[in-house]
């Protein structure tokens, strides 16, 4: 393994899906944490309510994500083969939970605005 | 543009999971990209060829260089993405994933003479175009890349391949790819006798008749008809491949995939009505019946650089590749010309990944020397190929010159080993790697 350098790693990504996309994606991901981050701030806590909708969503959120991956690159679950392929797949899935659930919060969040009632 | 990433913002930010996944182990592979120190010179450097040798070349000089003369002499408008090749004859892609214009990859601030090279004349640094242009050098970069010797297989006809005569040939670029595509596609619905080769001559990409070959059967087995099939592989020698560790996995693997191998068989002539192919076996020829056959030619150096005086006199005679030292890729009888990619004669490396690794070395010696200082970095013959084995599943194998495995990520993608990461990184994250080094950014 050589050097590796971020500005490589940007440069492999901005060509895998186009300048614009990428920062768009980007700039999509930032804006959905930011939005995280403000109704933390103006609920002053989690809704539990819809964090329990949030979680809920994570399976959703993680089949989505394995299935989607496994139909671009044209693969089937059976095409895994080692320890690595499994690691990467749940990889995938813990990610599709995680942006899904942080997703479906703050859609919650900002469709309804304030407080749960049993925000804590 | 990808089909998949123009659609929801969502479904684009999964494949961005999918990309961090594959791209970020691809990228941890990668060489540097060129230091920001600019050097200050008026030397006049011409460029021959702009495939990935020479536009990433070019590119890395205009951004190392301060009032170089930089020449790119190419006569192709159009640049092929040729490591997709494969996966356009496989059904995979279209033939337009592999097609973008030369000028799309050419940096500003030089010049690009739209015509071929007729002659080199290294004594008096010269090179004359087909257009009778006469471009004189202080260094010259060689990355012509190789030309597909067609002539050679008696019989065979280019314009022909396709369902009709059950004959392929994807190396031959995107459309002669995607017709590849249409006869392994009609002939794997109904089953009957595939047949692959590989010339005796050194090649670009090594691994690509093997990895047709696997996806071939693996097409025959989705549709039911490998049963009613036969598969034949012919090598050119007792080998499959070069390095003897890969060469016992292949061997193992077309054995597990029931593929007839047979060895020591030359192509020299195709029937293409009747679908038979002769090889020269030994004294004698054999005859081999096909309904499915990928033709790959011999390969040789362009006939301008063949006919310079750049050509090794003693080692590969027949094919011209040029006299560069295998370390410095520095020629070792003018040492004011350099070689990139499949032009050199190296033991190894006519592979885009072994370009990667070119880029970086004659950079360091030109750029130093520019500089006054001497260069110190080297080329150990890396060599990649992810051996697709079937779709969804390749090894990526990555050796050097004295055919030792050098994976890029010990311990977690093992190289033997058939993997759906290795898949993923040759499907996904190979063309974007690919893109970046032609700009010079990897």
């Amino acid at each position: 393994m050589e050097e590796f350098s971020l500005s490589t790693f940007l440069a492999v990504f901005e060509e895998m899906f186009g300048t614009w996309l990428f920062w768009a994606m980007v700039g999509v991901a930032a804006l959905i944490t930011l939005a995280y981050a403000f109704v933390l701030i103006r609920d002053h806590g989690m809704g539990m309510r819809r964090f329990l909708l949030a979680q809920l969503s994570m399976p959703v959120g993680a089949v989505a994500a394995v299935a989607f991956v496994l139909w671009v690159t044209r693969s089937r679950v059976v095409d895994i083969g080692g320890p690595i392929d499994w690691i990467v797949l749940l990889g995938v899935a813990v990610l599709g939970a995680g942006g899904f659930s942080i997703l479906v919060y703050v859609a919650q969040s900002l469709i309804r605005g304030g407080r749960d009632s049993d925000a804590t | 543009m990808n089909p998949f990433i123009d659609t929801a913002v969502a479904a684009a930010s999964r494949r961005g999971f999918l990309g961090l996944a594959a791209g970020g182990l691809a990228l941890a592979a990668t060489t540097p990209g060129p230091a920001r120190a600019e050097v200050r010179t008026n030397a006049r450097i011409l460029i021959l060829g702009a495939g990935a040798g020479g536009a990433a070349i070019a590119n890395r000089l205009a951004e190392r260089l301060d009032g170089a003369r930089i020449t790119v002499v190419d006569g192709k408008t159009e640049h092929w993405y040729q490591p997709g090749l494969t996966l356009v004859a496989a059904g995979l892609r279209p033939a337009g994933y592999t097609r973008s214009a030369n000028s799309d990859w050419l940096p500003g601030g030089i010049t690009w003479v739209q015509e071929h090279a007729a002659e080199v004349d290294p004594d008096a640094q010269v090179v004359r175009t087909t257009g009778g242009q006469r471009l004189e050098y202080d260094y010259l970069i060689v990355s012509t890349g190789l030309v597909l010797d067609w002539d050679a297989v008696e019989g065979f006809d280019l314009d022909r391949i396709g369902p009709e005569t059950g004959t392929g040939a994807h190396y031959a670029g995107p459309d002669h790819a995607a017709r590849t595509w249409a006869a392994m596609d009609a002939f794997t619905d109904r089953g009957g006798h595939a047949l692959f080769s590989r010339p005796a001559t050194e090649m670009k990409c090594a691994g690509a008749p093997l990895k047709y070959c696997f996806l071939t059967d693996d097409y025959l087995r989705r549709k039911g008809t490998r049963e009613a099939s036969r598969i034949t592989y012919a090598a050119h020698n007792n080998a499959l491949f070069s390095v003897p560790i890969v060469n016992a996995k292949l061997d193992l693997l077309m054995r597990r995939q029931a593929v007839d191998v047979v060895h020591g068989h030359v192509l020299r002539s195709v029937d293409m009505d009747r679908k038979v192919a002769t090889f020269a076996t030994g004294e004698t020829t054999t005859d081999i019946g096909y309904d499915f056959f990928n033709v790959i030619p011999p390969q040789r150096a362009p006939q301008a650089i063949r006919a310079s005086g750049l050509s090794w006199a003693d080692r590969w005679t027949d094919q011209g590749w040029i006299e560069v030292d295998m370390q410095t890729l520095r020629h070792a009888r003018y040492p004011n010309v350099f070689g990139i990619g499949d032009i050199n004669g190296v033991p190894k490396g006519k592979t885009a990944a072994s370009v990667k690794w070119h880029l970086p070395v004659v950079e360091d010696h030109l750029v130093s020397e520019l500089a006054g200082r001497e260069g110190t970095a080297t080329f150990n013959g890396y060599t990649s190929c992810p051996m697709i084995t079937r779709v969804g599943r390749a090894m990526l194998i990555e050796f050097d010159y004295q055919d030792n495995l050098v994976p890029s990520f010990p311990g977690v993608v093992a190289p033997l080993e058939e993997l759906w990461i290795s898949w993923l990184m040759k499907e996904v994250a190979l063309k974007a790697t690919y893109n970046a080094m032609l700009r010079g950014r990897a």
